[in-house]
């Protein structure tokens, strides 16, 4: 999903709509218009039907069933208004998830854009070893997330876990992190930042990539000739517009967690690990409980959308720095 | 950025948190090869090495391949990774075509549709797309693993940006020449477009050999699973005890992908961000 959103918000250029105009004003002549029009209809009619089918019919699926009494092999239901979204709102369970999501979010996001920041200038501040940071930081990015859960697992592990031998050799107090209320978000939220830190890396080497040369000139010339200088009045100012992109991708990855809770977690201990997609997850497909999944699944979604329409709108500033 | 030349000092410290923030992102990776080589007594054993005191690697990764079907649980990925990804640019391509290049009635509403769903996750659709492949029986089947991601809409959109890019003069070119809209795609639009269809093919490919949401909902036969399903399955069967060959089978669904982006990393990082980054 994630790697959708830079896309969408591309749209938001105003030179797109002016091509547009553009290019219709060239047209084919008037008895090409009809062949046109059929071509065009057959080549997105299969892409159209799909839409519909796997993408349109379902979401409004899910609003029936949150908004229905509908239950798995029911071949009839009626409209129950807000009940599901009752029932969802007083649940002990799926407020503990909402707020761990939250509370992990606000954990991994700082942590991931702040480490992503930090190496991105780091790295291109020299050309020493820059494609080697750069591909090591990026691995765990497309690591199979269930595959590392499980290395993450052995290292976390009480008793014969890396992490706690090292603690142990420093004499440092150890946990059983996995296990233990206090620790399960913080450690989760570890994990997320290990995985996204390398994406919100190459977004900012990018950023740097377009900050015009001859402003760094300008600065030199103006007596900020110091790195920190420089990084204080040019890469920082200019990596603003970027550095909100970055927030907002990753805190939607952040949001889309599923697979560390589902293997290291399963929600527990209690309530203190539990997420909205796991949320999602279990009472939709474990518990069977299909009016309650679907309305935290309107839940999620409307987190989602909120914050890609943000992130269009941070595009959109972007332009002006260009 | 690059135009400083940096002090010696300077270079150091630049080395030495480079080479800290590096450690920590490869702990896990060397952990996961270490323990995937020893033997259970030196796993559990209160002292440790990176390196195995006794190689046990043979076993361990003999164990993942034969205890569990781990060789078809690739198989099965890879198998639906490329029918989806055939799938995706069969059903994309023409569909992008027809929106940057062709002139009809309903153009742009469908193109909204398009923006629409790029707003929604799969996950949210979960739910309607389980009945909908128990509705059609085809639940715990391949054919349940790969129709929800027939149709990609942000392969449309990015495949869209790309076609607007080529020239309306190659396609007048083309029609003079007796090409057929639909051989317009494949022969004109699909090769000037190839960065833009490896782009989306990394990304389509990462995105569904690691996904193991929809999967947990979509097939129960241990046949059917693809790797992240099946390592989970392994991980349950041996109550995590068995960490050697548990991490032999880790290591092995997660090599493929680390393989091909070491060998072309620049083609990842651009897939894998969406083609904002180039």
């Amino acid at each position: 999903m994630s790697a959708s959103l830079p896309a969408v918000s591309r749209l938001a250029q105003p030179a797109e709509g002016a091509a547009a105009k553009l290019s219709s004003r060239v047209s084919l002549p008037r008895r090409h218009s009809f062949y046109e029009a059929m071509w065009g209809w057959a080549l997105i009619a299969p892409a159209l039907v799909f839409l519909v089918v796997l993408f349109f019919l379902p979401v409004i699926g899910v609003f029936v069933i949150a908004f229905s009494d509908w239950q798995f092999g029911a071949s009839s239901l009626s409209f129950v208004g807000l009940a599901n979204f009752r029932e969802v709102i007083f649940d002990e369970g799926f407020r503990a998830s909402l707020i761990n999501t939250v509370v992990y979010v606000v954990m991994v996001v700082p942590g991931t854009v702040l480490a992503g920041l930090l190496i991105a200038l780091l790295i291109e501040s020299s050309h020493s070893c820059r494609a080697l940071y750069r591909a090591v930081h990026f691995l765990p990015f497309m690591a199979t997330a269930t595959a590392m859960a499980i290395s993450w697992e052995a290292l976390l592990h009480p008793t014969i876990g890396l992490v706690n031998h090292s603690l142990a050799a420093l004499g440092l107090p150890v946990a059983n992190w996995l296990r233990d209320e206090t620790t399960v978000l913080p450690v989760l939220a570890v994990i997320g930042i290990w995985q996204n830190l390398g994406y919100a890396m190459v977004l900012f080497m990018a950023g740097l990539k377009s900050i015009p040369l001859d402003l760094y000139d300008a600065a030199d010339v103006d007596g900020a000739d110091h790195w920190l200088d420089r990084l204080r009045t040019v890469t920082i100012p200019m990596l603003g517009p970027v550095s909100m992109f970055v927030v907002i991708v990753v805190a939607l990855r952040a949001f889309e967690t599923f697979d560390t809770v589902q293997i290291l977690t399963q929600g527990g201990p209690g309530h203190s690990s539990e997420m909205l997609l796991y949320t999602i997850y279990r009472e939709s497909f474990e518990y069977l409980r299909a009016g309650y999944g679907a309305a935290v699944a309107i839940v999620f979604l409307a987190i989602v959308v909120a914050l890609t329409l943000l992130q269009a709108r941070s595009m959109d500033k972007r332009v002006h720095y260009q | 950025m690059s135009a400083i030349r940096l002090s010696p000092a300077a270079a150091i410290l630049r080395h030495g948190v480079l080479v800290l923030t590096s450690a920590f992102i490869l702990v896990p990776f060397v952990w996961m090869v270490s323990l995937s080589l020893k033997s259970p007594g030196e796993i559990f054993r209160a002292t440790f090495s990176v390196l195995p005191a006794q190689f046990y690697g043979v076993d361990n990764y003999a164990k993942a391949i034969t205890s569990v079907p781990l060789p078809r649980y690739m198989g099965n990925g890879l198998l639906v990774c490329a029918l989806i990804l055939a799938a995706q640019i069969l059903v994309c391509a023409p569909a992008a075509y027809a929106l940057a290049k062709l002139k009809f009635w309903g153009r742009d509403f469908i193109f909204a549709m398009v923006l629409v769903g790029l707003l929604l996750p799969h996950q949210v659709l979960s739910l309607p797309s389980f009945i909908l492949c128990y509705k059609l029986g085809i639940l715990n089947t391949y054919l349940a693993l790969v129709i929800p991601y027939v149709v990609s809409p942000f392969g449309i959109f990015l495949f869209r940006q790309f076609f607007r890019k080529i020239p309306d003069d190659i396609v007048h070119a083309a029609r003079l020449d007796g090409l057929t809209e639909l051989a317009i795609v494949w022969k004109i639009m699909v090769p000037m477009a190839l960065p833009a269809v490896i782009a989306f093919s990394i990304f389509s490919v990462v995105a569904h050999w690691n996904d193991l949401f929809w999967p947990l909902i979509a097939v129960r036969d241990g046949h059917l699973m693809p790797a992240p399903l099946g390592i989970m399955a392994f991980k349950n069967e041996e109550a995590g005890n068995d960490y050697g060959p548990l991490m032999a089978a880790s290591t092995l669904v997660v090599a493929p992908l680390l393989i091909a982006f070491l060998a072309a990393q620049k083609w990842f990082v651009e897939g894998m961000t969406g083609g904002s980054v180039k």
